[in-house]
């Protein structure tokens, strides 16, 4: 703690919020150049067709409508196609077929927002529909469709990792084995700002600016300058400038036909341009989550010593590999899937399919893949302790990767940093009182009452990554900071990273005032721009503490080390002797004889020893020697309504450990905003199709986010657990609550309706399918 | 397109444009008066990201069109803080972390300043029913209720 400074520990109020609560922050639609054109999106109502032909003669006698672009128009400068970042490509505008409903046809370019709305009306297309293929196991049948005529079939890749003969072994030793079905199904982030950007063009300078919806501003900007330059945009030319984000989730990482399409259409009317999503399209087009269809076996001894876990998955990927992954990982993260347990063997395979929908494989805030790796396996702990009559905490506790065996490599090769389970799930315990619930339920269901208690102890992966393993299209996946001291002992410093909520120029500051002594308010923080910000691969995976975060720590040790030349200078002592204490270096045995950061900032514009380079900033690049494993315990209490299927939540205790915690008050923000993503797909959000493609919940008429009256009044904890390698001991926090919390709903309901005979229900846990098993087991009310 | 002629007041400032008869009050409001603060987060009534108060009763501007608020009176975000100091319910977001990403703050402030008006000391299940109708992806909510409490205590004081 420090609180002359506000660093690590204090829950101080965040600087960004002033332009947010007086409606002046500056998101993407704020932005208006003088002679802004805008540009809108005729989509495909079709699934699957052949585009017969395109007629745009009415559209571009509406008023107001300058131009319609079409993919024959961007084929001729080599632009329809776009590659994705799993070595995919993906259509801008389709030339002859579209892939999905939705898909983007057409682009209209207008003078206002209504012109071209009406353009998009009038635009004619002719189609004939085509075979459609929705479900992965159908695709992968002889005689499917084929979605990909480049391809050779629907089947993408296979990957597998883990000792498979051993395994298959464990499972044949085995006392008690269970095997599940759980289909994690397709959702939507739907952050609250849809997608968009303003691409501005200038063809004196021969630079463009990108306004955009983006969590990764400069991995943007390689890839503008990869997949135009030969159209003469080169990288030093190309400034992408992702401004206050409106929720990120990682539905911003990838880059979607529209941002194309405006930066098109900016070159070629030389004027700005401007694209912003509807919901609808958000909802119906933009890159999805999850669509895992996986099979999941344990094997334990009979008294209960987990073995082994093996795990067969279908990943629908839409029409194309989207996926927002690193390179290395097709099925990103997911052999996390042995969780916080002692498993001494593993195997996992996944293999990708092609499907008549659009891309999938971003993440719903989480890291890669690591939401479908815990639900499964804390899903599948559950049945086990439940198989062998054991109390699912008693059975966690039993199997657990203890203290002592940190760090800790996984069956399937990963080194977990630091963890304390245990721990986190007795102080869960402890703080819902979990043996009275027990007792209640128990007389509850005595009663033919249903209440349930679901556990989920789980282990993340986050902060991509070491640059040994983890790079995204050959890009590291370090991060960065650079920090200026100005003369008066004020502060800029500015990252490779992007906030989206996260509240970074609070929590950066907060580091550099710890390591600096410079409080947060004289540090401005900026993020976002990248003609000024250092390089860095953005924010997403939990990835800006781990790594910018670091950066910044890094970063303000080199300026402190800079700091004790001067101050040794400035007091004619031996840099040896001088001692640090957050904001001034003191002489040894002589406290008086101080210099502060401030004064030490000015002599370094005006006094600094001579030979020594004038100014006091650095920059560092980090790159983490490791991912950092954060852990917790969540407890949930449900109660199901016999008379309509209806689950509520009555309690829910979450007890997280993410290494020591920068801003206390942001670290609970996170968490609760987390579980509530977790709450969504566990019991309200699913985007499906009907056989010929065709979307339900393309709106949020029809895809239910949780309001604050479905959401429950959570309740936190923690324990602190610092991770070895990372500078101040941090771990990253954003999407725990959302990787741990569906699992601990989704038990909490079964473990109500076990005695039933329910074994398992797929999320989200809608009131129909709850009622249809009450009904079926003959326990549901009925008048 | 017809184009009509509208007066009305913002934020305590008359203001007056032509405008087309479909044009929605939020486009009016982001546009024509370049007050950004409002924001567009869905199509169909659903988010409440554009929330405004329209003489006096919250109303999402997304649904509203420009011609109907003609004669009227309208507040937006940007009228909450009175001479450079924050109203309660701006306070209380601040204080109580009732925000993240900001996207839906200036809907669910005015949702939350409309309320307070007509129901000065609420249950927190009373906040939760008056907020329902704003999503917010960000918060879990539990925040936003109590930042609305702190508002609401301090209104009362």
């Amino acid at each position: 703690m420090s609180p002359e400074v506000h660093g690590l520990g204090h829950a101080i109020k965040r600087k960004e919020d002033p332009r947010f609560l007086q409606g002046k922050g500056t998101y993407v639609d704020d932005i208006k150049l003088p002679g802004m054109l805008y540009l809108d999106i005729v989509r495909s109502p079709y699934a699957h067709a052949k585009i017969l032909s395109i007629n745009t003669e009415k559209a571009l006698k509406i008023p107001g409508v300058l131009a319609v672009i079409t993919g024959k128009d961007l084929d001729k400068y080599g632009l329809a196609w776009m590659p994705t970042l799993m070595s995919d490509r993906q259509m801008v505008l389709p030339i002859d077929t579209v892939k999905y409903q939705a898909q983007e046809v057409a682009a209209v370019i207008a003078t206002s927002r209504y012109a071209a709305a009406d353009g998009v009306a009038a635009v004619e297309v002719e189609y004939e529909p085509l075979p459609v293929v929705v479900d992965p196991f159908k695709a992968l049948e002889p005689g499917a469709p084929k979605v990909r005529e480049d391809k050779e079939s629907n089947h993408i890749w296979h990957w597998e990792v883990g000792d498979k003969a051993a395994t298959e072994r464990a499972f044949q030793e085995a006392d008690v084995v269970v095997k599940q079905d759980i289909y994690i199904p397709r959702i939507h982030v739907a952050s609250i700002e849809t997608c968009g950007c303003v691409a501005s063009w200038d063809p004196i300078e021969g630079k463009l600016t990108l306004w955009m919806t983006t969590q990764a501003p400069h991995a943007i900007r390689t890839v503008v300058a990869l997949v135009a330059g030969h159209l003469g945009l080169a990288e030093h030319n190309i400034r992408v400038i992702s401004p206050d984000i409106g929720g990120g989730f990682g539905g911003k990482v990838p880059v979607y036909p529209g941002y194309v399409l405006a930066v098109a259409a900016s070159v070629l009317t030389g004027k700005p341009v401007k694209w912003i999503e509807d919901r609808s399209e958000n909802l119906q087009a933009d890159s999805f989550a999850r669509d895992y269809h996986i099979t999941a076996e344990l094997a334990a001894k009979r008294d209960g010593t987990l073995t082994a876990v093996r795990v067969k998955t279908i990943a629908d990927h839409g029409y194309t590999d989207a996926a927002a992954n690193p390179s290395k990982f097709p099925a990103g993260l997911f052999h996390i899937c042995t969780g916080s347990y002692d498993f001494k063997n593993a195997f996992v395979e996944v293999d990708g399919v092609y499907t008549n929908k659009p891309p999938g494989g971003i993440a719903y805030r989480c890291s890669f893949r690591v939401t479908e790796a815990v639900f499964t396996i804390e899903r599948m702990a559950d049945l086990m302790a439940h198989e062998l009559g054991m109390d699912p905490a008693e059975f966690r506790l039993k199997n657990f990767i203890r203290p002592e065996q940190f760090p800790y490599r996984s069956a399937l090769g990963w080194e977990y940093d630091s963890g304390n389970y245990a721990a986190a799930l007795r102080k869960a315990m402890d703080m819902i009182g979990y043996e009275e619930l027990r007792r209640e339920q128990a007389e509850k269901r005595a009663r033919g009452e249903l209440m349930g208690i679901g556990i989920s102890s789980f282990t993340e992966i986050v902060g991509a990554g070491p640059s040994h393993t983890f790079d995204i299209l050959g890009l590291k996946m370090f991060d960065s900071c650079e920090i200026r001291i100005h003369p008066t002992g004020k502060a800029i410093a500015r990252f490779g990273t992007k906030s989206q909520g996260q509240g970074h120029e609070t929590t950066y500051a907060q580091i550099i005032a710890e390591e600096l002594g410079i409080p947060p308010e004289d540090i401005r923080v900026e993020e976002g721009d990248t003609d000024t910000a250092p390089y860095g691969l953005g924010t997403y995976a939990s990835r800006s503490t781990p790594t910018a975060g670091a950066a910044g720590a890094m970063a303000a040790r080199k300026i402190r080390d800079k700091a004790r030349k001067i101050a040794a200078h400035l007091l004619e002592a031996a840099e040896e002797d001088l001692v640090w204490e957050r904001g001034k270096f003191y002489v040894r045995g002589s406290p008086d004889r101080a210099k502060t950061i401030q004064e030490i900032a000015f002599a370094a514009y005006t006094n600094h020893p001579p030979g020594m380079e004038a100014g006091l900033e650095a920059v560092s690049y980090y790159d983490p020697p490791n991912l950092t494993y954060p852990f917790g315990s969540y407890i949930c209490v449900v109660d199901i309504d016999r008379g309509t299927g209806q689950v509520k939540v009555r309690r829910f205790v979450a007890v997280d450990d993410c290494g020591v915690r920068i801003n206390p008050m942001i670290v609970e923000g996170q968490i609760h905003g987390g579980l509530t993503m977790g709450l969504a797909p566990a019991l309200m959000e699913e985007i499906q199709y009907d056989a010929d493609g065709n979307i339900y919940g393309g709106t949020f008429m029809d895809y239910l986010l949780p309001t604050a009256v479905e959401t429950p009044k959570w309740e936190t904890g923690e324990t602190v657990t610092p991770s070895p390698h990372h500078p101040i001991g941090a771990k990253g926090v954003g999407e725990s609550a959302t990787v741990g919390a569906p699992a601990a709903i989704a038990n909490a309901v079964v473990d109500a309706l076990w005695h039933l005979g329910v074994r398992h229900i797929d999320i989200p846990i809608t009131p129909p399918k709850v009622w249809a098993i009450l009904k079926e087991k003959g326990v549901a009310l009925e008048e | 397109m017809s184009m009509h002629h509208i007066r009305l007041t913002v934020n305590g400032v008359p203001r007056e444009a032509d405008v087309e008869a479909r044009l929605l009050l939020v486009h009016f409001i982001r546009e024509d008066l370049n007050l950004t603060g409002t924001h567009i987060g869905c199509d169909t009534t659903s988010c409440g990201a554009c929330t405004v108060i329209l003489n006096g009763k919250p109303v999402k501007s997304c649904t509203v069109f420009a011609v109907q608020a003609d004669g009227g009176t309208l507040m937006t975000v940007e009228g909450l803080a009175q001479n450079g100091k924050l109203h309660p319910i701006q306070e209380g977001f601040w204080e109580k972390h009732g925000l993240q990403c900001g996207f839906c703050t200036p809907g669910m402030m005015m949702t939350a300043y409309a309320f307070l008006q007509k129901n000065p000391n609420p249950t927190e299940d009373d906040i939760r029913w008056a907020i329902s109708g704003n999503l917010c992806r960000c918060t879990g909510y539990v925040n936003i209720v109590k930042a609305i409490q702190y508002a609401a205590e301090k209104m009362r004081a």
